[in-house]
Formats: structure tokens, sequence, C-alpha cells
């Protein structure tokens, strides 16, 4: 049994302008230790399905359908108290921004203390001290010791990165849901903060969902790829057959934006347009206006094709 | 740390220097005060000899001078009204301000700060609409009236509470005594209105605001419980605007209970600079305004220093 299968997953927010259906409908699972990477535009819903899963989402959000089956359990169906049990326990997030996501006015050794001391009732607090300095020495964070007495502000951005992976691995979570991590951090951290997330949930044996809107990073880390846009699940698959042969017209384009090393100097692809607003979607497929392929048979939203195990939704593949 | 304090000090002395300037001008150029002091059938004799006794028929400049020399040995002069030292008065009257303030400032904050979280977290729910549309109300009343119907109804029509006087009073306070708490609690009540409904206010808006940040987000999907993120995570960071705020408004309290103080003759500081004024009694007002200003000056350094515990970032 898959360690997370989510179900038809439908997370809207009513808002004075409508209902804005963010996500709308996503299937997906990951199994022990599998990296998953779900990729699509700003908007595009990915975020909102990470904070979903661990039951995030701020009012006037709510998750309307779906199931989020985890570990035996249905994480929609919990109550609050049964959910805090699992955030940060079992499963654990680490956030875009590690500028913003670290309190402010308190020292990181209190921070990371806090998700032990929570979660396993019985741990003294050196105990619970000694832990978070070793797992600071794992994510490589110079002077671990020291740096528990720190507060954010003496800390570079891709420190605090750290500070916030080993805050997510603590409790030796069996899913870490990583949402754009190295967004916010310059291109020669972002690598070295890439790597360490792949060596640690393969060290920690935990599942990974990576929601990134670089392509590049997916197709070298994960094991299999949803690709996301207005709110839906448009292909889904294993990571070879996404990157080396993608069916639908917006995974196509994607990767046609990828600068490619042997190429001619020539102008990057682009696909025209811009993903429509949640708001005023079209009717029929969403990304219609913007496709090369498209016709009249595109008015209606197209079903789910399964093809050779892979999920696409598109009239055009057949 | 030292340079700082130091370097606060001097500014103050400077700070208070200028006021008593103003102040000594203001009260020279006010009127004469013998005129108040004597009765109406006196000779032009007496008044010349009162006028030299209290040193006031001599140049602004000579007096100002005589005035900061005396200062320079501690002595702020004598009251005209009163004949004894001028910061003796004060002093004998300041308890009784300082216990309302004090006591007006811990209302609204025990009051305030938990009723501003309550109505951060749920925006839209019946009690946070209560809640504000009594703070509404708690900033545009003003005080006189406030003070006056609560005279009205626990006073006049259920007797329950007497409307004027201190009291009797235990160690500077009447707080010790329940005679004195009967007459504390409607003059405290009318002073925290105002500041109860503004640090509420403010609470909420900073909460609102700090419960949208990531940390707050992350805190959650860390697995803190709920009361830990928003009593803890979430109010230390708003800590620090509120702050600022009620110290400001604590030296506020200080200075302006007049009205208060009025309302319910209540024998403080208030009332003193109120009838001082009136008989030009200039080294009381003299005295009373070096007094406040040291207060408000101390209070911002304690600011300064609280900072500095709620907030890392800053540094003294």
């Amino acid at each position: 049994m898959a360690l997370l299968e989510v179900k038809n997953l439908k997370t809207h927010f009513f808002t004075r302008n409508g209902v804005v259906k963010s996500v709308d409908g996503s299937s997906f699972s990951i199994e022990k230790g599998e990296i998953l990477g779900i990729v699509g535009e700003s908007g595009a819903g990915k975020s909102i399905t990470g904070f979903s899963i661990l039951g995030l989402i701020d009012s006037p959000g709510r998750i309307v359908e779906g199931e989020i089956n985890f570990d035996g359990k249905d994480l929609i169906k919990l109550s609050e108290n049964e959910l805090q049990k699992i955030r940060g326990d079992e499963i654990s997030m680490i956030f875009q921004d590690p500028q913003t996501s670290l309190n402010p006015v308190i020292t990181i050794g209190e921070q990371m203390m806090e998700a032990i001391l929570y979660h396993k009732k019985g741990v003294s607090k050196k105990a619970a001290y000694e832990a978070c300095v070793e797992i600071l020495k794992t994510v490589g964070l110079p002077a671990a010791r020291k740096r528990m007495k720190s507060y954010p502000h003496q800390l570079s951005g891709g420190m605090k990165q750290r500070v916030v992976i080993a805050m997510a691995l603590l409790n030796n979570p069996k899913l870490l849901i990583a949402d754009e991590p190295t967004t916010a951090l310059d291109v020669t951290i972002q690598a070295q903060i890439l790597y360490l997330m792949k060596k640690l949930s393969q060290e920690f044996h935990s599942a990974l969902i990576l929601i990134t809107h670089d392509i590049a990073v997916v197709s070298q880390l994960c094991d299999k790829i949803a690709v996301m846009y207005a709110g839906r699940i448009v292909e889904y698959g294993s990571k070879e057959d996404i990157i080396f042969n993608p069916l639908h017209p917006y995974t196509k384009g994607l990767i046609e934006c990828l600068p490619k090393l042997n190429d001619e100097k020539k102008r990057l692809y682009q696909i025209p347009g811009i993903m429509p607003s949640l708001l005023g979607l079209p009717q029929g497929c969403y990304f219609k206006n913007r496709c090369e392929f498209s016709d009249d048979e595109c008015d209606t939203y197209p079903l789910q094709q399964e093809i050779n195990g892979r999920i696409v939704f598109c009239h055009k593949v057949k | 740390m030292l340079k700082y304090i130091l370097n606060r000090l001097f500014h103050s002395v400077i700070v208070m220097f200028v006021i008593s300037f103003i102040v000594f001008f203001i009260m020279f150029k006010a009127g004469d005060p013998v005129q108040l002091l004597l009765p109406p059938d006196a000779t032009q004799q007496d008044v010349i000899e009162m006028r030299h006794a209290l040193g006031i028929d001599q140049s602004f400049i000579k007096q100002y001078e005589a005035f900061l020399k005396n200062v320079a040995k501690g002595n702020l002069g004598n009251s005209f009204v009163y004949g004894q030292p001028a910061l003796d008065v004060v002093f004998e009257r300041l308890p009784a301000t300082l216990e309302l303030s004090v006591l007006a400032m811990i209302f609204s904050i025990i009051f305030g700060v938990p009723l501003g979280i309550i109505a951060s977290i749920k925006p839209k729910a019946w009690y946070s609409k209560a809640i504000m549309f009594l703070s509404l109300s708690g900033i545009s009343v003003p005080v006189f009236w406030t003070g006056m119907v609560l005279v009205l109804i626990f006073s006049v029509l259920l007797g329950w509470l007497p409307s004027s006087g201190r009291g009797e009073v235990y160690l500077f306070t009447s707080a010790f005594t329940w005679d004195g708490i009967k007459h504390l609690i409607m003059p405290v009540l009318t002073l925290s209105f105002f500041q109860l409904a503004l640090i509420l206010r403010l609470t909420r808006t900073g909460m609102m605001e700090v419960m949208m940040q990531d940390y707050i987000k992350l805190a959650t999907a860390k697995g803190v419980p709920r009361r830990v993120v928003v009593y803890y995570h979430a109010l230390k960071n708003s800590l620090i605007p509120l702050i600022t705020v009620i110290g400001i408004q604590f030296g506020q309290l200080v200075a302006f209970t007049i009205v208060t103080e009025t309302i319910f003759a209540w024998p403080g500081t208030g009332k003193l600079i109120i009838d001082s004024i009136q008989n030009l009694d200039r080294p009381i007002v003299v005295a009373y305004l070096l007094v406040i200003s040291f207060i408000f000056v101390a209070i911002n350094f304690i600011v300064d220093i609280l900072y500095t515990f709620v907030d890392p970032r800053v540094r003294v």
C-alpha cells in the first residue's frame, strides 16, 4: 500500500469575488522512500496541495472533497488535535522562504526543540537539545552548538534553510513536503540544498514531495512527476516518461523551455499566453487558449486517460 | 550600555532645561499672583512688600537666574500659595495620581491584551464583533462623560460607590483598604476606558498581521499546539509595537489625569496643577512639569530596555 494516497482532492477558497478552485480534483500517490515532484506555474495549486495534506488551509479556504490516505488514516477526517500529533512528527514541511519561516524573536534552539518536545513525551530537554545539535551537524551547519543560541537574523539565508530542513527531519518523518525549498536561495546554494535533501531523505527513509516550478530540479531528483495547471493535474507519471516523452502539450512546452547544452544559439522557447485566472477559467480544457493543437473537441474538459501507467488529461493524446 | 545611559541622561537634562525655561516664561507673562494672594483691601505698600518677598519684582532674566541657582542646590522654590517647597507639594500629591494611573494601566493591559487576541483569532465571530464595537465606543466616548455616567449609575442611582475623594489611605495608597478600593473603582474605570480600547485594538491589529506570517504556519506545521502558537509565537512578535504605545500612554495617563481627578475630586497632581495655574503659583507649575517630564524620560528609558528583552534584533 502506498504511504500517501491523495484521491480527488478539492481545496476551494470562498472569496468575495467567487469560489477559487485552487486544487480541483488532484489524485496522486507516493510510496515509502520515493520522491514525487509537483511542477507547475505560480498559482497552479502546488503549494495548496502541500498545505492540504497537513490540514493547514486557512479560512476562507477549505477542503471540500477527497481523501488523503496516509498510513491507513484519512487525514481529512482527523480532528485538529489528531492532526497536530502527525504534523512535524510523521509528516513535516519545509517552506519556500527561509527568511520568513523562522520566528524572529525565538532562538533557533528553542524553535527546534519544540518539534521534539511536543511530540515525544518523556524526552528530557537536555536530550532534545543534544538531538538538535546532532541534526544541525548532519545538515552541515557550521558551529552547530553555537547556533542553537542564535536568533534567525544572525544566520544567512542558506543557513536558515538548513535549520528549517534540520527541523523537519528531527522526528524522522515518514513524509517530507518541501514547498519550493530553494526558490529564495541563490543558485550556488540551491544545488547544495537539493543534494542535501535527496541525501537526507534516503538516509532517513523518508518519502519526499518536492513542490517546484523548476522542471530542471525535478528532472534531477524525482522518481515521479505530477504536472499541475490551473488547479488540476494534467499529466502524472514516472520521471523518465514525463521528461523524455511528455504527452500533454503543456508538459511538452515546459520541457521545451529548458536550455539545452548542445543546442545552437537561439531564443528559448516560451509557452504563449499566461495561465488563466482561477476566477475566470475557460469552458472545457483550461489549457486550450495557449495550446497549438486545440480545436472544438477541447471545449469539454478531457477525461482521464491511462497510457502505459501514466495518467494524462488531453483530447489530443491517443 | 553605560554610554547609552549617560547619553540618555544628558538628553533628558537638556529637555528638562528647555521645559523649565518655557514654563517659567509663560508663567511670568501670565500675570501677577500677588493680586490673587492678597485680600482686596490690601494697600499698595503690602503689594510691594509681597512682590519683594516672593522675588517677582525683579526682571525676568534675574528671576530665571535665581531659579537656576536654586535648582543647582536642589531647590525649586517655595509655593506662593502654600508657602512650602514646591517639590514637596507636588510629591505629596504624586502618590494619588500614580496610584490611579498605574492601576488604570494594569487594568487596561490585563483586559485589553487578551480581548484583543480573542478578537484577532476569529475576526468574524459574533463575540469579536461585540468586542470591536465596545472598543470603538471606548475610543470615541470622552472621559468626562464616562466619569459622570458612572457617578450617575453607581453613586446616585444605586448608591454603591462613593463619588468623590480617596477614602482611607494606608502606605501612600488607598488600594490596601476596603474603603479606599471603593473610592478607586470608578476613577480607575474612567481612566482606563480609553486605554483599554486602544490597547485592545492595537493588540488585535498586531496579532492579525503576525498570524499571517510564514513562521506561524511553520510552527503549526511543526505540531506546536494552537494555544502555544497564539500566546507565545505570535504574541511575542506583536509585543514590540504594544510596549511602545503602552509606554507613551502611561506617561499620558500620569500627566493627564486632570479631567478624571476633577470629576472625582481626587486629591492628585492633576487637580493641583489646575488650581496652581489659576492661582499663578509659578513654582508649583514649574516643579510639576519638571517631574512629569522626568517621568516621561524614565518611561522611555524603560521601554528601550524592554525592547532588548522582547526583540533580539534590537541592541541598545
